[in-house]
């Protein structure tokens, strides 16, 4: 599947290897060219500098093909205007987003997108090891 | 009435002075505490620290009563977010929203933003109605209709003059809606109208063919 990835931290550069290693076909979109550092050298998918809620970057960045868009930049606010993009400008199927406030998540969860908020997650993960 | 304004920079603090000379009520979220002090200081109890993109924020400075809210902070994705909780959480009449770049109007739009403004088109706007070599200008945007007015000057450096409207082929969903000769009354185009050297034509057209029709009327 083609897959277009919007930040290049330590989740989007993981998540884009392991993808890539599956046999994807994956472009990294960052604003800063020093996460991609964190892509091993056998990554062969694209790494494209350029801003994730700019139209022309996100076309750059194949999102007009992309079967799957994911938001993972630190910022909630972009992850949430670039999904938004990627679903309703450039129709991508199938669209993830991350935002780390539970309550923003939750209110675009319910406008449509589908959203995780790792905030949530790891405190649920935790309390699960505590607790066991 | 009761207007809540998100960003506390240059643009927030002269709105809310004029909007409190005409008698509103208003109430500025800002994230910055040295801002606030500032803006406290002067007009009295109108700011409140916080996120104004946090639904908590907003609840606190009772967005749910507001009759509107007025995003202005310098980043078109935190101006976003805060105008869609208002409108889906706290159910705010009208919001507006301020933008950088201009092309987010029509995604803005299609979000359920009321409305948007842009300091980069309203500058181009100016630039265009100035520059009385510009040859052309937008009259009316509907970017959310994906339709234009736009008014197309024919020059005198323009390849089309002396042609008629018949030999010039446009591009397909543009109209031709009037001509404006420089000397004598506005007409609506025929294929035997003639293009001559100072004609204004009104042209209805969309964004990604403005260029298109540009070229068509002006061979340049």
């Amino acid at each position: 599947m083609k897959i277009v990835i919007m930040g290049c931290g330590r989740v989007g550069a993981q998540l884009a290897t392991l993808l890539d290693e599956d046999g994807h076909k994956v472009t990294v979109l960052d604003i800063d060219a020093y996460g991609f550092r964190k892509l091993p050298p056998t990554f062969g998918g694209t790494a494209l500098l350029g801003n994730g809620i700019d139209a022309e970057a996100l076309k750059k960045a194949g999102i007009e093909e992309a079967d799957i868009f994911v938001a993972m930049t630190q910022g909630d606010n972009r992850n949430v205007m670039a999904a938004q993009m990627a679903q309703h400008i450039f129709k991508v199927p199938r669209v993830i987003c991350r935002i780390y406030d539970p309550l923003r998540q939750e209110l675009y969860a319910t406008l449509g997108l589908e959203t995780f908020s790792p905030t949530t997650i790891f405190a649920q993960m935790v309390r699960e090891k505590i607790e066991s | 009435m009761y207007i809540v304004i998100i960003g506390g920079g240059r643009v927030g603090y002269y709105l809310a002075r004029a909007l409190l000379n005409e008698g509103h009520e208003i109430l500025i979220v800002e994230k910055n505490a040295h801002y606030c002090d500032i803006l406290n200081e002067e007009m009295g109890s109108v700011c409140v620290q916080g996120d104004g993109c946090e639904a908590a924020t907003l609840a606190e400075v009772g967005t749910s009563r507001a009759n509107m809210l007025v995003a202005v902070t310098g980043d078109d994705e935190d101006n976003l977010v805060s105008c869609q909780v208002a409108k889906h959480k706290f159910n705010v009449p009208r919001t507006i929203a301020r933008i950088r770049n201009p092309q987010n109007e029509a995604l803005f739009k299609e979000l359920g933003v009321d409305v948007t403004v842009s300091a980069t088109n309203i500058i181009l706007e100016a630039i265009e109605k100035e520059v009385p070599t510009h040859p052309l200008t937008h009259l009316l945007m509907r970017s959310d209709k994906g339709v234009e007015l736009v008014e197309v000057r024919i020059t005198s450096d323009a390849k089309t003059i002396g042609k008629t409207l018949k030999d010039i082929s446009l591009p397909r969903g543009t109209r031709l809606a009037l001509v404006i000769p420089r000397d004598r009354r506005p007409r609506v185009p025929a294929p035997a109208t003639v293009l001559r050297e100072g004609d204004q034509i009104i042209a209805m057209t969309s964004p990604d063919l403005e260029e298109e029709l540009r070229t068509a009327l002006t061979g340049i």
